[in-house]
């Protein structure tokens, strides 16, 4: 990547400097190869997953996509497109080619596709294992390329390097974690880039090329709303702030014409990209840029005088219409519930909107705030480093600095409301503290070099080098501003800013004369000062890099569905119980059973065992999940008319209280308890709880002591200790013996963490037993609690 | 219901036996009788491993050169393997010579019977006798009674076979043991003189049965080996000239006893190991060649960590677990593969052709394979290839494309049905091989990698732009 670009910076190059070119060259080969090098890194680092446990894919969404990626691979686009999935979200189905985000499905069959063309025959779980790491590869290469648009490619470099290892990304992107993050962060990144690129240049070809990768990004993930509202926002900074330019017109204009077109042939957007809220920043702004390119533009032909007339005439006019668009847009906005925001915006704008109103979204682990140790854990060193970089970016504010800034200050507040949006906040902080960490180094090995005896024997350099650095304090943003305003020659538009500035301050330095010196030299940092400070910097990155292994190492490497634990004498314990049980779901059951389990498994079941199950991940439909929710929360009877209802054959529970696996079903019990009772009133969170408190020891309420999921999970338990000491818990459980009358236990795993239970067929009917079984339940409550127990009745 | 169906069959058979034993008496092929004939029955695992000895007696004028075998049909469906061999000396200086067996139609056999005509090594004249030891097994001929057993419940089997062996000449006296694998027998046929003495049923000695003599018993016994089937099993034996042998092994693994009645629980599976799920098998030996390497075990799903492997200079054993332990009617399915060193394996025969040199059947001891597909892959651009296997196999030819293929690699496919343990021998594949197409993969990639250097060189010198700057 830098190799072309010193090729074509040689010939710009004055003819005299013949070894200085020689030297550019060389640097740009170095730079490539540390390019080549980071892009190994990051690849590498990632692959902790597969040495340590092995190539497969990972926790719950990666095994949706990884699922849809076969079926691409296997019946091809158009099938895709087409994909109604009867396989889940029974009895409704789910539309999945319209309904998917398919940007990283695509890219994975693509490549398999381009490999097996080739004859290489790697399997589609293995192009999906190493997707992320690859992927992870490109995004810090176009870091490198954003930086250095930014701040010039010693900046690159360390952002790139930076980002290549940073926890935050490491965490959603090693081997195995096929999710939409993995190549979004990519795709985010190089949106940016070509974004600045083109703002940078003021080419139509950039611009065009940004607008694709917009695409990409909108094919990929959710997040790319974050892209239309930031480079509009950025726009409207450098309206306000009087940057305005045709460069700034081109980079916007056709990324949001062309952008929202693109957008809209993405199935699952589509009309999305000009109805929902989220878009209507970008229109605005399309809107304003086009009023202030009108108003350059007069004010350009017309003299002052007849501008002032004009500008009353328009603003007059322009207010009355304004107005009125507003008014309308306000009616319409209003005219929806969620005022045109999907439940997920809502929640960045609002961050306890979730928690109040949308329980399934609070309920999921990552949507939850961070706290401060996340942050450490997650960006280190970053965090610290971050706001030296801001101030960088001010000490020259460019355009392409300034959207650095702004792109930080936002993605902080989102990384503030979800933890997941971490990893939004992850290259920004990486970028800003390469240039913090890339401009550190700079002024401290100039100070040493300038002081070095060594080298003091050529002062030339070491005092135009610090001439720089005097200059670009000394007379601020007047130098630095200026190549915004440098008429465009041919030769200009193809350098980079960076070497403009550097080349605009050379020439101050030639016509500076020397007089001063000696008044600079008191500028410089001592050289013990600079060497310490030097050695803390290199320290301060050694200890990121052993965080950033540790972290890959040791905390986020582990797939979730394959559990270890080391037991006394050293020795490695492996919990395989999830794939012991889908295994046997796959080879054993009915290839049309139903499964019924809570939301977490469905994708995994779907995939791994290729069962029909009721509920996923996707989490779309609030209802049907609720129905799972107060089956399991329901006595037994009750339960089995609703999974019978649904004609589910096998019911699965996670149970951990055998080994002390935490996330368990009885853990997330209390969920499901509070979203079916969202929707089936009859579900009271209180009747759970014993004076405000989760307990399942004999201290629990009756309520809980009957559910379906405590009976699911604690069948015979008592059997296996005795005592039935559940080790999550630590505690003895409320109800030891009990029999089950309509589930029965057909299946459990090794280390009891998944248990199956199969729905017992129901019983033949005996005329006077049916008759006193319902005569001894009271009418009136039958009436009105059947009626909403069960609405599939 | 289905057992008395068969024996209604069965008695059927007998009567048109000895119908077609009197209108067959005649012929030429009759001048043959077995003195004595000791038939030794092993139930003892899933398959049933039958020892016949033979004593026959040329009875006819002419020199008979081949003595044929016959088995009932419901046996000829389920017989995987027949191997004879001629006995001469006494019982200390033995010696074996192995005969040649052929399946053959015999024109007054009873309908549906299967014969055999195995070749003797020298003609035996009028008068003269000769020993026959004959060896074969049968898979699938011990049926679950009951059909579905619960967790706690031993495995009960059924065994049918005839008291008299079938045979299409008179025998003079004839006994047969039944050895089963414990003491619980439950019941059995009785076809006097029978008795029983520990895990031994002995029918006979019978004196005098013309041919074709047929007495249908019935043994219900209790029988909790594991009936690993293999339903199916690829084996890709993909050859490399580079030096290595590359194994992979689909299997689809099947407990075929009694099925599992109603609920499996893990507490009494766990805690009354003895007494539980006695049936049930969690773990397979697979015996590997030695010198095995990168062994990997896993399913669709991922790796199965449940295996252990043993290597000593001589050969490898790797122990292996299902992801659960197989309970009747319950299947499995994983994949085996390993890397092997060629020099192991591939020879170069007198006339320049190479040979490789590999076992045929199912590496996992005591389990049968109802299909099994060996695949070998030969290298890019080799010719001729054709297989010499000593038993009948299905042939026919495939291409795969392996990594970065262009012709394709000749694919033999060699497949079997009803394979047991006794298969595991050894087969050839002769093909012809010019080791320059060795070359032809790697000055493919470095050809590319060159021209990919040689277009960035291109691409850096041409000046492309429209004006002149």
């Amino acid at each position: 990547m830098a190799s072309p670009e010193s090729a074509v910076n040689g010939p710009t190059m004055t003819a005299g400097a013949a070894s200085k070119s020689l030297r550019n060259a060389f640097g740009g080969v170095i730079a490539f190869i540390i390019l080549v090098l980071i892009g190994v890194l990051a690849f590498s680092i990632r692959l902790f997953s597969v040495i340590k446990y092995e190539s497969v894919i990972h926790e719950f969404d990666p095994y949706f996509n990884y699922r849809v990626t076969q079926f691409l691979s296997k019946n091809g686009i158009y099938d895709f497109w087409n994909w109604f999935d009867d396989r889940t979200w029974y009895p409704l189905g789910r539309v999945i080619g319209g309904t998917v985000y398919p940007g990283l499905t695509l890219t994975a069959g693509t490549i398999w596709k381009v490999v097996n063309s080739l004859n290489i025959p790697l399997s589609v779980e293995t192009v999906c294992v190493f997707t992320a790491p690859i992927f992870s590869a490109f995004a810090s290469w176009a870091a490198y390329l954003l930086t250095k648009e930014v701040k010039g490619p010693g900046a690159g470099l360390t952002a790139a390097a930076l980002l290549a290892m940073v926890p935050s990304y490491i965490s959603r992107s090693v081997a195995g974690s096929y999710d939409n993050e993995a190549v979004a962060i990519f795709a985010l990144v190089f949106t940016f880039y070509l974004y600045i690129k083109t703002l940078n240049t003021g080419s139509l070809f950039y611009a065009t090329l940004n607008a694709l990768a917009y695409f990409y990004m909108v094919c990929s993930w959710g997040g790319y709303t974050f892209i239309i509202n930031l480079i509009p926002m950025h726009v409207l900074l450098c309206i306000v702030t009087g940057r305005y330019s045709s460069r700034l017109y081109i980079a916007y204009a056709p990324l949001v014409v062309l952008g929202t077109l693109l957008a809209s042939l993405v199935p699952v957007v589509g009309f999305n990209a000009v109805l929902t809220s989220e878009h209507f920043a970008s229109f605005l702004v399309f809107i304003i840029i086009h009023v202030v390119a009108l108003a350059y533009y007069i004010k350009g032909i017309l003299s002052p005088k007849m501008f002032k007339v004009a500008v009353t005439l328009v603003v007059s006019a322009g207010l009355a219409v304004c107005c009125a668009v507003i008014a309308i847009l306000i009616a319409v906005v209003a005219s929806s519930p969620t005022k045109g925001w999907s439940g997920r915006s809502l929640t960045l704008l609002d961050p306890t909107y979730a928690s109040k109103y949308i329980p399934i979204i609070a309920s999921v682990s990552e949507h939850q705030p961070p706290t401060w140790p996340s942050y450490f854990m997650d960006i280190n060193v970053l965090a610290f480093l971050v706001p030296a970089g801001i101030i960088a970016c001010f000490m020259p504010l460019t355009d392409s600095s300034s959207f650095v800034i702004l792109y930080i200050v936002t993605s902080v507040y989102f990384s503030g409301v979800m933890v997941r949006l971490m990893l939004v906040l992850a290259p920004a902080a990486c970028i800003l503290s390469g240039i913090a960490l890339s401009e550190a180094f700079n002024v401290l090995t100039r100070s040493i070099k300038f002081q070095l005896p060594g080298i003091a024997g050529n002062p030339s350099i070491a005092v135009r080098m610090w001439c720089i650095m005097s200059t670009s304090k000394e007379n601020g943003s007047s130098t630095v501003v200026a190549p915004n305003d440098i008429p465009k020659t041919e030769e200009a538009a193809k350098e980079k800013p960076a070497k403009k500035n550097r080349k605009k301050e050379k020439e101050n330095v030639e016509k500076k004369p020397t007089p001063s010196k000696t008044e600079k030299r008191l500028l410089v940092l001592p050289l013990e000062a600079s060497v310490i400070a030097v050695l803390l910097l290199v320290l301060l990155g050694a200890f990121y890099v052993v965080h950033c292994v540790w972290a890959a190492a040791e905390a986020y490497s582990a797939p979730s569905i394959v559990l270890t634990s080391h037991s006394n004498d050293g020795g490695l314990h492996v919990f395989d119980d999830f794939r012991e049980a889908y295994s046997w779901l796959s080879h054993n059951t009915d290839v049309d059973d139903k499964v019924a389990s809570w939301w977490d498994y469905g994708y995994q079941t779907t995939a791994m065992a290729n069962r029909t199950v009721l509920v996923d991940n996707n989490t779309w439909n609030n209802t049907h999940i609720a129905t799972v929710g107060t089956a399991m929360s329901s006595p037994e009877k009750q339960a089995w008319e609703i999974f019978h209802s649904l004609d589910v054959k096998y019911v699965l529970v996670v149970f951990g209280g055998v080994v002390g696996y935490p996330s368990d079903d009885i853990n997330k019990f209390l969920w499901m308890v509070r979203i079916g009772g969202g929707v089936f009133p009859h579900i009271k969170e209180p009747d759970y709880l014993r004076d405000g408190q989760y307990r399942i020891d004999a201290q629990a309420t009756p309520t809980m002591l009957n559910c379906l999921m405590y009976k699911l999970s604690y069948f015979r338990f008592v059997e296996t200790d005795g005592k039935g000491f559940d080790r999550v818990r630590r505690t003895e459980i409320g109800k030891k013996h009990f029999k089950l009358t309509h589930f029965e236990e057909v299946f459990t795993t090794h280390h009891w963490m998944v248990r199956i239970y199969k729905l017992k067929p129901q019983r033949n009917r005996i005329r006077g037993k049916t008759k006193k079984s319902k005569s001894s339940r009271s009418v009136s409550s039958k009436r009105d609690v059947r009626g909403k127990r069960n609405p599939w009745h | 219901m289905e057992a008395s169906l068969r024996a209604q069959r069965t008695a059927a058979l007998l009567i048109f036996a000895f119908l077609s034993l009197l209108a067959v008496s005649s012929s030429a092929a009759q001048e043959i009788q077995i003195l004595n004939a000791e038939r030794r029955i092993d139930l003892s695992s899933q398959i049933a491993i039958v020892f016949l000895t033979l004593k026959v007696e040329n009875t006819g004028k002419a020199a008979a050169s081949e003595v044929l075998l016959s088995f009932p049909p419901t046996e000829a469906d389920h017989l995987a393997e027949v191997k004879a061999q001629a006995a001469s000396g006494k019982k200390r200086k033995k010696t074996h010579v192995p005969l040649d067996v052929k399946p053959t139609d015999v024109p007054d056999a009873p309908k549906g019977a299967k014969c055999f005509r195995i070749a003797l090594l020298n003609p035996l004249s009028p008068g003269e006798t000769s020993t026959i030891e004959v060896l074969y097994m049968l898979t699938h001929s011990m049926e679950p009674f009951p059909a579905e057993i619960s967790q706690s419940e031993p495995q009960l089997v059924y065994y049918r076979d005839s008291a008299y062996i079938l045979s299409p000449y008179r025998i003079k006296q004839q006994t047969t043991f039944i050895k089963t694998p414990s003491t619980n027998v439950l019941s059995f046929s009785r076809v006097e003189p029978t008795n029983r003495a520990g895990m031994e049923l002995k029918y006979g000695p019978y004196e005098d049965r013309p041919a074709y003599s047929f007495s249908p018993v019935l043994v219900h016994f209790e029988n909790n080996n594991p009936f690993a089937v293999v339903e199916e099993l690829v084996r890709e034996v993909e050859i490399s000239h580079w030096g290595n042998l590359q194994i992979t092994e689909h299997y689809t693994l099947a407990h075929g006893g009694a099925k599992l009645k109603g609920v499996f629980s893990r507490v009494d599976y766990q805690s009354r190991p003895g007494a539980s799920g006695v049936s049930s098998f969690k773990n397979l030996l697979a015996r590997l060649p030695a010198r095995v390497h990168s062994v990997y075990y896993r399913d669709e799903i991922g790796n199965i960590s449940s295996s252990r492997l043993r290597t000593d200079s001589r050969k490898s054993e790797l122990e292996i677990e299902p992801r659960y332990p197989l309970f009747g009617g319950w299947k499995s399915t994983f994949v085996i593969g390993y890397g092997l060193p060629l020099e192991d394996f591939l020879f170069e025969s007198t006339d320049g052709k190479r040979y490789l040199n590999f076992t045929f059947g199912c590496p996992l001891s005591g389990t049968v394979v109802d299909k099994l597909t060996v695949k070998v892959v030969l290298p890019e651009g080799s010719k001729d290839p054709s297989a010499v296997v000593p038993f009948p196999v299905e042939q026919h030819m495939e291409t795969k494309y392996s990594y970065l293929d262009v012709v394709g690699r000749p694919v033999l496919v060699l497949e079997k049905k009803n394979v047991v343990p006794e298969h595991n021998t050894l087969f050839q594949v002769y093909y012809s091989f010019n080791p320059v197409f060795m070359l032809a993969e790697p000055l493919m990639l470095v050809s590319t990698v060159f021209f990919l250097f040689a277009a960035c060189v291109a691409y850096l010198h041409i000046d492309v732009s429209i004006r002149k700057r």
